[in-house]
C-alpha cells in the first residue's frame, strides 16, 4: 500500500461567514435569482437572446458544458490518486470534490433554468420516454448519476461533522465502487459532451466537427480539471491566507503537462488528417478564435516547461489560468462561434443572461467558503493558523 | 518525469483496453430506409407565385396566431418559421426581379420562390437528437411527428435539424417546439395537408413518396417550354382538376432525393437551390454518424462495464480505509 | 399634383382664351381645367403640364384627326362616347376636327371618302391618323375593304402623309380578337402592316382617358408621350394590373374566391385562381376604372377576374380559367427573403459588461499571480517520511 495518509486530518475552517466578499456574492446571486423568477414568468425570450438560429446560449454552454468541465477537479484528482495510487495527492481530493460537487450540482441545476419544458425533465431518466440513441440522453443520465456519487463520496465530510460513524464505516466499505464509479461516469459523459456536436454535420466549422470529439473533450476537461485543482488551491491559499502545498502541485502541474501534450497531438494530427487545418489560416472569426484556442492552449506548455518554472506558484496559477480559458475558448467555439444553423443569425448574450451566469458562479464560490468554513473539508495543520489570522 | 513507468504502462493498457472495445468491428449504423406506403410533398419552385394561400391555410387549421413583422399590424406577415409560424414561402430576389419565375440562363434579374417547411427526413436528425423521443417517425407514413406532452424544451432538435425546422417558443412561459406535422391531425377525417389543398397551381402537392417522385421525375425529363398536365391537390385521389402550362427549364436535381438520407418532402427548382436557401447536403445522415459513434463506444454498455470493472479492480486495491487509520490515532 | 392650384389661379381663369372656349363649349371654365388636371394627373405630368395643356387647349388650331374602322366592333369608338360627361364628347369633337370617322358621320359613301380624300390634301403632313381595328393581311387582304379599297392599301396611303399614327384598342394594336387563333383571315396589327412600331394604346376597350390623354399630351407639346418598347405609352402600361390592383392585400395574405358565388368571391377575395390574368397583363384599369360610374367600376372590382384584354398572347388565346403567370416579383412590404437577418447581436450593454467581468477577473488575477510571487506562504512540501517525522498525530 504506497498511499501515504500521514496528512493532518481534514477540518472546518471555522472563522466569519458574513464578510465583504461573502456579501457582494450573495448580492450577485439575488440579482440571478430575481432575473430567473423573470424566466419562469414570462419565458427564456424574456431574458435570454438565444433564438432558433443559436437556440443553446451561454446558459447551456457555459452553465452546463463549460460549468461541469471546469467542475472536473474532483475527476481528475481521483483518477490519480486511486486509479494511479498516488497517494501524495490525497490531500486535495476532499476540496477538489467539493468543488466539483458545486460545479457539477450548479450545472444539474442550472440545466433546469434553460430546458423550455422543465417540468418534464423526469422523461429523460424514464423507461418509456428515454430516447437511448440520443447523445443527450447519456449526458443526462451520466451526469445525474454522478451528481449522485459525487454527494456519496462527498459524505464522510457530513458525516464526520455529525459523528455518525458507524455509517461512515460501512460506507467506507463500498467506498472503492464509487470511486470506480466517479470516473467511468465523468469520462463518459464529458467525452459525450463533445459527442453532442456529431449529429450537427456541416453545422459546425470543420476545425471542430470530427469524429475524434469525444476523446479531445475527454482530455481537455481532464486537463481542466488539474488546472482547476491548481487554480482554486492558489486562490484558496490567498483568500484563506493559508500555505500553498507546492509539492503536490508541482508535481500535479507536471502530469498536467504531458496530459495536455497528448491533447495538443490529437487535436493538430485530427485537424492535419482531415485536411481541415487549412481553414485556420483564412481572414475570419472562427480562425481568429481557433489561434486564441491554441494559443492558449500551448501557453501552459510553454510557461511550465521546465522544472524550475513548476516550483513559482506564480507561474503555475497563471499556466493553470490559461489552461482554463483554453478548455471554456474550446467549448465556446465549438458550440457558438463555430456553429452556423444558416446565414443571417446573430447571438450575443443579453444582460441579464450574463447575470444569471456569473451567479450561478458567485453561487458556486459562496457555497463553497461557506461549506469550508462549517465543514471538515480542508486539510488541518494549518486549520489553526488559519483561524488566528483570520481574526 | 514522476510518474513510475508502471504506473503509466498500467493507465495506457486500460486505455487501449478500452479503445479496443471501442473500436472493434462495430458495423457504421447505415441511413434509415423510407417506408414503403411514406406520405409527403413535392414542391415545385416554377410552379409557385408566392401567393402564400399554403402560408395561411396552414395556420387556420394548425390555430396559429399571426406573426408580424411590418408597421401596419393588418395581416399575417411572417419572416420566417417560428413558434408561432409552421409553413412560410420565401423568395430570393435579383436586381429587378422581372424575368420571371424560371431564372433565365442564370438568374440575374430574376425571382423564386422557396416553401419552407420540415422536410420530414428518412433519418431525421431531430428524432436521433430528442432524448425523450418526443420527436418520432412514424414507421407507415414516415411523417416526423411532436408530442408536447413529452418534450422537455431542451431544443437539441432545433439545434440539430440540418435544415433548420424545428422551432421554439422563447416568449411564452409554458412553450413547446413548433414544426410541421404534415398535417396528421386532419388525417382522421380523411384531409390531407393543407398547403396542398390550396395551392391554385399545384406547387404543392400531396401523396405517397413513390408516386410523387416519379411525378419529380416526369417533370425533369420536360423540355423547356413543353406543355403539360400539372396535377393539383392530392396525386393518389386526384381530388381537384390539374392545371394546363408550359414546364419550366428545370435544374436536373430533384431535391430530397439523397440528401441526408432522403426527405419525404421533395423539391424541384429551375433556380439553384443554394440560392433558395437549400444547404449542400452528404448522402449519408448525421444521424447515422452520431448513432454510430455512440453505439461503438456505448453499444450494449459492454465497453463501459468493462472499464468499470478494470477501474473497481485497481481502486480497491489502491483504496485503504484511511479513516480508520485517522481514528485508529486518535 | 395639385388640381387646387389650377382651378383657384386666377389669371388662367380670366385668361382670354379660356373665357372664349367657355363660351365656345358651354361648359365652365373650372370644369374645363379641372378636366385638365385630371388628364395630366393620369398621364402622371406636374401641374405646369396642365396649364400647357390648358393653353393649348384653348388657343391652339384644332388638328385634322383621320379616324379609320377596319376588322373591329366599334367599341373602341363607342368607349371613347360612353363617358358620363357630356363635355367630354364635346371636348374631343370640338378640341379635334374629326374629318373623318365612319362612325359618326352622317355622311357615307362616295361624299364621305371624297370628304376624306381633300382632308389628306388639305392637311398633308399634319393631320393625325387613328387606326381602329386588325387589318387582315391574308389573301392580299380582300376580307376587308371600304369603298372597293382593301383595309391595308386604305391604311398604308392613309399614314403615308400622316403627321403619326395611333392604334387604338387591341385589335390595332396587336391583333386583337381577329387575330385569335387560328387567325384565318390574317389579321395584322397597324404597326405589322406599316412595318414599324407606332404608338398604340390596347384595350378591348381601352380606357378613353388613356387615349385622350395621348392625343391632348400630342397636341399640348408636339409629340406623342413616352412609350415602351412596343409603342405603348408608359403612363398607361408600365405597369401590372397585379401591382395596383385593390384586392392585392387578398392575394398576398393566400385569400382567393374558388368558385363564382362562394364566401371568398363575395368577401371579395383574389380572383387568381378564377383565372385572373392581373399578374401578366399591363394596363392601368384598377387606377383609372371605367364609365365614370364610381367605385369598383373595372372587371376585377365587379368579381370577374382580368381577362388580359391589353396583352397579346392572353386576351383570346389563353383560357380565361387559365392561371396567369408571374411575370414580375413586387413583393408587398415583409415578403421573407431566403436570408433574412434575425436575432439580437451584441448590444453596448452586454459587451460592457463582458469586457468588465473579464477586465476583473484578469485584474484579479494578475494581483493573485503577483502575490503568490511573493509574501504569502509556501508549505513547500517535503517528502512524506519527514513529515511524519515532523507531525506524529
Amino acid at each position: 500500500m504506497s498511499a501515504s495518509h500521514n496528512h493532518p486530518a481534514p477540518a472546518p475552517l471555522g472563522g466569519s461567514l458574513v464578510t465583504p466578499t461573502t456579501t457582494l456574492l450573495a448580492i450577485l446571486v439575488a440579482i440571478a435569482g430575481v432575473i430567473l423568477l423573470v424566466r419562469f414568468l414570462f419565458g427564456i425570450g424574456a431574458v435570454t437572446n438565444v433564438n432558433d438560429g443559436y437556440t443553446w446560449g451561454i446558459w447551456v454552454v457555459y452553465d452546463v458544458v463549460i460549468g461541469s468541465a471546469l467542475a472536473c477537479g474532483g475527476y481528475s484528482v481521483a483518477l490519480l490518486v486511486y486509479i494511479f495510487n498516488k497517494g501524495d495527492y490525497h490531500p486535495m481530493i476532499r476540496p477538489a470534490l467539493l468543488a466539483s460537487l458545486f460545479g457539477y450540482t450548479l450545472a444539474g441545476a442550472g440545466v433546469i433554468f434553460d430546458l423550455g419544458r422543465y417540468w418534464n425533465f423526469w422523461h429523460i431518466f424514464w423507461p418509456g420516454y428515454a430516447q437511448i440513441n440520443s447523445v443527450m440522453f447519456e449526458v443526462a443520465v451520466c451526469i445525474t448519476a454522478y451528481i449522485i456519487v459525487m454527494w456519496i463520496e462527498f459524505s464522510p465530510a457530513f458525516l464526520e461533522k455529525f459523528g455518525l460513524k458507524d455509517i461512515k464505516k460501512k460506507l467506507n466499505k463500498a467506498l472503492f465502487f464509487i470511486i470506480a464509479l466517479g470516473i467511468l461516469l465523468p469520462s463518459m459523459h464529458q467525452s459525450s459532451l463533445g459527442s453532442l456536436l456529431v449529429v450537427f454535420g456541416y453545422q459546425i466549422h470543420p476545425l471542430w466537427q470530427t469524429m475524434l470529439l469525444p476523446l479531445i473533450y475527454l482530455i481537455s476537461a481532464l486537463t481542466m480539471g488539474f488546472a482547476v485543482v491548481i487554480f482554486e488551491a492558489c486562490v484558496a491559499s490567498s483568500g484563506f491566507k493559508r500555505p500553498l502545498e507546492m509539492y503536490l502541485l508541482g508535481k500535479l502541474s507536471q502530469v498536467m503537462w504531458w496530459m495536455l501534450t497528448a491533447y495538443l497531438i490529437v487535436r493538430v494530427v485530427d485537424l492535419v488528417v482531415r485536411g481541415a487545418i487549412g481553414t485556420a489560416f483564412v481572414f475570419n472569426i472562427e480562425a481568429f478564435m481557433f489561434w486564441i484556442e491554441m494559443a492558449l492552449f500551448i501557453a501552459p506548455m510553454v510557461i511550465l516547461s521546465n522544472a524550475d518554472s513548476r516550483k513559482q506558484p506564480a507561474k503555475l496559477f497563471v499556466a493553470a489560468c490559461s489552461l482554463m480559458l483554453a478548455g471554456f475558448i474550446l467549448r465556446i467555439n465549438s458550440f457558438l462561434v463555430g456553429y452556423e444553423t444558416g446565414p443571417g443569425w446573430h447571438y450575443f448574450p443579453s444582460v441579464s443572461e450574463i447575470m444569471v451566469s456569473i451567479g450561478m458562479i458567485a453561487f458556486e464560490v459562496l457555497a463553497y467558503i461557506v461549506l469550508v468554513r462549517y465543514l471538515p473539508v480542508l486539510s488541518g495543520n494549518t486549520a489553526q493558523s488559519a483561524i488566528a489570522s483570520n481574526k | 518525469m514522476t510518474i513510475s513507468r508502471r504506473d503509466f504502462l498500467k493507465g495506457a493498457l486500460a486505455g487501449s483496453a478500452l479503445l479496443a472495445t471501442g473500436t472493434s468491428p462495430a458495423e457504421a449504423r447505415p441511413n434509415k430506409v423510407m417506408p414503403e406506403e411514406a406520405l409527403g410533398l413535392l414542391y415545385d419552385s416554377t410552379l409557385c407565385i408566392g401567393c402564400k394561400a399554403c402560408v395561411s391555410a396552414c395556420k387556420e387549421v394548425n390555430n396559429m396566431p399571426p406573426e408580424f413583422s411590418v408597421e401596419d399590424q393588418l395581416w399575417d406577415t411572417p419572416r420566417d418559421i417560428s413558434g408561432k409560424t409552421l409553413n412560410v414561402i420565401k423568395v430570393y430576389e435579383d436586381g429587378t426581379c422581372k424575368t420571371g419565375a424560371c431564372g433565365d440562363k442564370d438568374s440575374e434579374n430574376g425571382f423564386a420562390f422557396m416553401k419552407v417547411s420540415c422536410l420530414h427526413c428518412v433519418d431525421p436528425s431531430c428524432v436521433s437528437a430528442c432524448p425523450v423521443s418526443a420527436m418520432t417517425k412514424d414507421p407507415v407514413t414516415g411523417i416526423v411527428g411532436y408530442d408536447k406532452s413529452i418534450c422537455i424544451g431542451c431544443r437539441y432538435c432545433v439545434a440539430a435539424c440540418p435544415f433548420g425546422v424545428p422551432r421554439f417558443q422563447y416568449d411564452k412561459a409554458l412553450p413547446q417546439i413548433s414544426k410541421c406535422q404534415l398535417c396528421r391531425h386532419r388525417m382522421g377525417e380523411g384531409k390531407y395537408a393543407a398547403c396542398a389543398e390550396v395551392c391554385p397551381t399545384g406547387a404543392t402537392l400531396y401523396g405517397k413518396v413513390k408516386d410523387l417522385h416519379a411525378e419529380a421525375k416526369r417533370r425533369v425529363a420536360l423540355k423547356p417550354g413543353e406543355e403539360t398536365v400539372f396535377p393539383r391537390g392530392n396525386i393518389n385521389t386526384h381530388d381537384q382538376s390539374p392545371h394546363t402550362a408550359k414546364a419550366a427549364k428545370y435544374l436536373p436535381q430533384i431535391y430530397g432525393e439523397k440528401e441526408v438520407g432522403g426527405t419525404q418532402m421533395l423539391k424541384l427548382s429551375a433556380m439553384p437551390f443554394e440560392k433558395l436557401g437549400m444547404p449542400k447536403l452528404p448522402e449519408r445522415s448525421f444521424a447515422a454518424t452520431s448513432e454510430t459513434m455512440q453505439h461503438t463506444l456505448y453499444g450494449g454498455l459492454i465497453a463501459p462495464l468493462a472499464f468499470l470493472g478494470v477501474l473497481t479492480f485497481v481502486a480497491k486495491r489502491n483504496v485503504k480505509n484511511d479513516d480508520d487509520a485517522g481514528d485508529e490515532k486518535k | 399634383m395639385n388640381q387646387d392650384t389650377i382651378e383657384h389661379d386666377e389669371s388662367l381663369e380670366n385668361d382670354e382664351s379660356l373665357i372664349a372656349l367657355e363660351n365656345r363649349l358651354g361648359i365652365s371654365r373650372r370644369s374645363f381645367m379641372q378636366l385638365c388636371a385630371a388628364m395630366a394627373t393620369t398621364m402622371g405630368l406636374s401641374s405646369n403640364a396642365a396649364a400647357a395643356m390648358i393653353k393649348a387647349v384653348a388657343t391652339k388650331q384644332r388638328p385634322s384627326v383621320i379616324w379609320l374602322h377596319f376588322q373591329e366592333c366599334t367599341g373602341c369608338t363607342e368607349s371613347l362616347l360612353r363617358a358620363e360627361h357630356p363635355t367630354l364628347e364635346k371636348l374631343i369633337l370640338d378640341v379635334i376636327s374629326l374629318d373623318y370617322h365612319e362612325t359618326l358621320f352622317a355622311a357615307a359613301g362616295h361624299q364621305a371618302e371624297a370628304a376624306r380624300k381633300s382632308a389628306m390634301k388639305a392637311h398633308k403632313g399634319k393631320y393625325l391618323l387613328v387606326v381602329e381595328g386588325a387589318i387582315p393581311t391574308k389573301d392580299n387582304g380582300i376580307y376587308c375593304k371600304i369603298g372597293g379599297q382593301t383595309a391595308v392599301d386604305m391604311l398604308k396611303e392613309c399614314a403615308a402623309d400622316a403627321a403619326a399614327v395611333i392604334a387604338i384598342g387591341s385589335c390595332a394594336s396587336w391583333g386583337g380578337m381577329p387575330s385569335t387563333p387560328p387567325n384565318p383571315t390574317g389579321s395584322s396589327s397597324a404597326g405589322e402592316v406599316l412595318g414599324k412600331v407606332i404608338p398604340n394604346i390596347p384595350g378591348c376597350p381601352p380606357n378613353p382617358y388613356n387615349f385622350l390623354s395621348t392625343v391632348v399630351h400630342f397636341l399640348t407639346f408636339g409629340k406623342l408621350p413616352e412609350v415602351d418598347d412596343i409603342g405603348r405609352p408608359k403612363f398607361a402600361y408600365s405597369r401590372l394590373i397585379h401591382e395596383n390592383c385593390e384586392r392585392r392585400p387578398h392575394f398576398d395574405a393566400g385569400r382567393f374566391a374558388m368558385e363564382f358565388g362562394d364566401e371568398g368571391h363575395r368577401k371579395g377575395y383574389c380572383l387568381y385562381k378564377l383565372g385572373c390574368k392581373g399578374p401578366e397583363t399591363h394596363a392601368n384599369c384598377p387606377a383609372i376604372l371605367f364609365g365614370d360610374v364610381g367605385n369598383a367600376s373595372w372587371p376585377v372590382g365587379t368579381g370577374h377576374p382580368c381577362i388580359g384584354c391589353t396583352e397579346k398572347g392572353i386576351a383570346f388565346a389563353k383560357p380565361i380559367h387559365a392561371l396567369a403567370e408571374l411575370k414580375t416579383m413586387r413583393p408587398p412590404v415583409g415578403f421573407p427573403r431566403v436570408v433574412e437577418e434575425q436575432g439580437k447581436g451584441a448590444t453596448i450593454a452586454a459587451v460592457v459588461l463582458t469586457a468588465a467581468v473579464a477586465g476583473a477577473a484578469a485584474g484579479a488575477g494578475a494581483m493573485l499571480a503577483k502575490n503568490l510571487g511573493k509574501g504569502v506562504k509556501i508549505d513547500e512540501g517535503e517528502e512524506p517520511k519527514k513529515q511524519e517525522e515532523r507531525n506524529p498525530s
